[in-house]
């Protein structure tokens, strides 16, 4: 105090010191987010870039003669006879006329494999839809298969040699001969969301797995939201304070939201299936396992949430004579609400994109058919893009990019409910 | 439920001292003086509430000991005391607002009408409904003001339609001299208004239950002037249907709108006499200090 350095002097001399911290801090601040922002743009980037080309499909058109003679039947005939002709014999006559210079088997099957299999079903419907087209010769497109749709998107160079290529020079001339008569083209791939799964890659599509996510997660929310709340509410407005059987339970939950998920699944395994009788592989046994997962990330954000509605309004009830009951619903529960809501829906988010306590208890499974209901044996959008990253063919490894890109919207649209549903509720005080 | 009211740590002689403005020339001597039972009149002709004994606990910590008090028909009974010294926590007995804080605990006997409120058999909703509350801080729910107001009504089924609920809640607000600011904006929220306002709009809304006894803790702390005055004005309306006991920091609002002033310290009741005998010639020693200011 005594020296003649004035403390104002000290005080600006650190203040330069201060200012330098204050900028190397918002540096590395700033350095932060772009890099984990250029990470997401990186993720974004090869996800789109990879799966962008499978929102098209390759469709081939091709003039089939609908022959009574190969098929055996004529229009009055019954519509069994109908349904089970052999199709795919007039799709292999209409090829080989077409192309008369396949020759031999091996030829003859990639002629044959040209279309996808579902050319005959697609032929089958429409001619027992209408009889009358039997005799006649029609134009229909088909969806191509799988190497010519992966080659039509550039991905097959043709400057390799022969022995390299998966589409051999005699198929090359095919697909050029097609090209030249425009019978080939891309178009919007609406079997993608139309279509469970297959082992064609052509003919695969979410829709089993967007249903089975769909039924999976009412279940999820069915179960999870109500006893969530009931024990948020009953934890902060009614369980006596400083008990220590509160103070267990409260723990335990804390605990249970940092269990690893594929922990769950055992436990579904152990309960639902082993004791209970659960059906196996089901979006209700899948919603339950889930359920079990997301109980404890909406209960603490329930907790959370009850705990800031302000006391004066609870008060304020219970002083005009509203029973605890009564002011739980009447207010704490809908001031908390755009909480709850938060809370539930990142724990929705959560269980959508959960696999591995699905694989515990058969959801992994390769289900064609799109499930109809809560019982029937379905998969979930992150087990099918597990599934199909798993399948050798080519034509999959962009399939799994766009079933991520899927998955990735809806969980999108689902922070944007969050988002809309909190504005929606929220109400200051 | 916690509550946040009257949560002071620290014992009431630290908040007591702390609350000071002025520097005490010889504090211990203002508190050596012996509390032994209340002076003055602490009993009325004909009481609406009576307090026997009443003592509370707050765990094991006392706030309120061996106070007795009646609170008349049609009067208007101010508590006035230091900060700390249990006013709030006394209030609140007479509407068993305690009985939402769960470390506390009320003994003795408390009658509204000669009827025990404390018995196992009272319904503390229904005695809610009988003794209004309005808190210090306007806390008027997140809703339009007409839902504020209709919400006890609602709650009771004290309206049997929709015409008769609109005339409960007008009649409400006029009682609450605030009909007549609002009456285009039933349907605007009831946070949305001012203080004095917010005040007013729990006033009616714990009008419009009809209780017969209205505990006011510290209405006005939190209201300028003018709206003070106004909600003074409104007691003194108030008064010909109700009961009221008001809690205040306030000498001059004790003074102004109350018949009967009770002063507390240390959780005792020191004295109760009208109110024009305790601002002009107190019986106790205390009572004499704190209002010439001395301290609290
Ligand atoms: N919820 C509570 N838990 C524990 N102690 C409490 C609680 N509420 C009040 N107390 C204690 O009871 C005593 C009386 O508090 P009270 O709130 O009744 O005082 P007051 O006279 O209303 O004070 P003020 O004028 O500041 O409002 C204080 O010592 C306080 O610490
Ligand atoms: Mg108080």
């Amino acid at each position: 105090m005594n020296s003649t350095i004035t403390s104002t002097q000290i005080i600006q001399a650190s203040l330069r010191k201060r200012y330098a911290k204050e900028r190397r801090f918002r540096f590395f601040g700033l350095l932060s987010i772009l890099i984990s922002f250029a990470f997401l743009i990186v993720l974004l980037f090869t996800i789109i870039s990879k799966g962008l080309p499978a929102f098209q499909q390759t469709y081939i058109k091709l003039d089939v003669t609908i022959d009574e003679t190969i098929l055996g039947v004529t229009k009055d005939s019954e519509h069994n006879a109908l349904y089970s002709a052999s199709y795919n014999k007039v799709i292999k006559q209409t090829l080989t006329t077409m192309f008369p210079d396949a020759s031999g088997r091996k030829q003859k099957r990639a002629l044959k494999n040209l279309v996808s299999s579902s050319a005959a079903y697609d032929l089958r419907d429409a001619v027992v839809a209408d009889p009358s087209l039997l005799g006649t010769t029609q134009s229909f497109w088909f969806l191509a298969k799988d190497d010519v749709d992966v080659f039509m998107k550039g991905k097959i160079d043709r400057s390799l040699p022969e022995t390299e290529r998966r589409i051999k020079d005699y198929q090359l001339s095919w697909i050029d001969a097609l090209l030249a008569e425009d019978r080939l083209e891309k178009r919007f791939n609406t079997v993608l969301f139309t279509a469970g799964d297959s082992r064609e890659p052509e003919q695969a599509g979410m829709k089993g797995a967007i249903m089975g996510s769909l039924y999976t997660m009412i279940i999820t929310l069915l179960i999870s939201f109500p006893i969530a709340v009931a024990s948020a509410a009953y934890l902060e407005e009614f369980a006596p304070q400083n008990n220590r059987w509160v103070d267990i339970i409260e723990i335990n939950i804390n605990n249970l939201a940092a269990v690893p998920s594929i922990v769950f699944g055992l436990l579904g395994l152990a309960v639902y299936i082993n004791f209970f009788g659960v059906p196996r592989s089901t979006p209700l046994l899948g919603g339950l396992v889930l359920a079990l997962m997301t109980l404890p990330t909406i209960i603490i954000a329930s907790r959370a949430a009850i705990k800031a509605v302000p006391p004066s309004i609870k008060e304020a009830a219970v002083g005009l004579g509203a029973s605890p009951v009564q002011t739980l619903f009447h207010h704490t529960l809908p001031l908390a609400m755009p909480g709850i809501l938060t809370g539930t829906i990142i724990g929705m988010a959560q269980a959508l994109g959960e696999t591995a306590p699905l694989l515990m208890i058969g959801m992994v499974a390769f289900v064609a058919e799109v499930p109809q209901g809560f019982l029937d044996p379905a998969t979930v959008m992150p087990v099918q893009v597990y599934l199909w990253s798993d399948s050798p063919e080519r034509a999959f490894t962009e399939r799994t990019s766009a079933a991520i890109m899927i998955l990735l919207a809806f969980l999108v649209v689902m922070n944007l409910l969050a988002i809309m549903l909190r504005k929606k509720f929220e109400r200051r005080w | 439920m916690t509550t946040a009211v009257g949560t002071l740590p620290g014992t009431t002689a630290a908040t007591l001292e702390s609350a000071d403005p002025k520097p005490i020339i010889e504090p211990r001597s203002e508190f050596d003086i012996d509390i032994s039972g209340t002076v003055g009149k602490p009993f009325v002709d004909n009481p609406k509430m009576q307090s026997r004994n009443c003592n509370v606990f707050y765990d094991d910590k006392q706030a309120i000991f061996d106070v007795d008090l009646d609170i008349g028909k049609n009067e208007i009974i101010a508590l006035i005391g230091p900060s700390g010294c249990g006013k709030s926590t006394y209030l609140r007995v007479f509407n068993r607002m305690n009985d939402t804080i769960p470390i506390c605990r009320v003994t003795g006997e408390h009658t509204l009408d000669g009827q025990d409120i404390y018995a196992k058999d009272q319904d503390p909703v229904l005695l809610r409904a009988r003794v209004g509350m309005v808190f210090q801080k306007p806390n008027p729910f997140p809703k339009s003001i007409y839902d504020n107001v209709a919400y006890g009504a609602r709650l009771h089924g004290l309206a049997s339609n929709r015409s008769e609920l609109d005339d409960l809640v007008e009649a409400s607000l006029i009682k609450a001299g605030l009909f007549s600011e609002v009456k285009d904006d039933l349907q605007k929220p009831g946070t949305g208004l001012s203080g004095g306002q917010q005040q007013r709009l729990c006033i009616a809304r714990a009008i419009a239950v009809d209780p017969e006894v209205i505990l006011m803790d510290e209405p006005t702390s939190a209201l300028d002037p003018i709206a003070t005055a106004v909600i003074e004005e409104l007691m003194d309306d108030l008064k010909t249907n109700y009961t009221i006991a008001i809690v205040t920091h306030s000498m001059q609002q004790a003074a102004r709108v109350s018949q009967r002033t009770a002063y507390f310290h240390l959780g005792k009741l020191v004295e109760v006499n009208d109110t024009n005998q305790v601002f002009t010639n107190p019986e106790h020693k205390l009572t004499e200090n704190y209002i010439t200011g001395r301290f609290g």
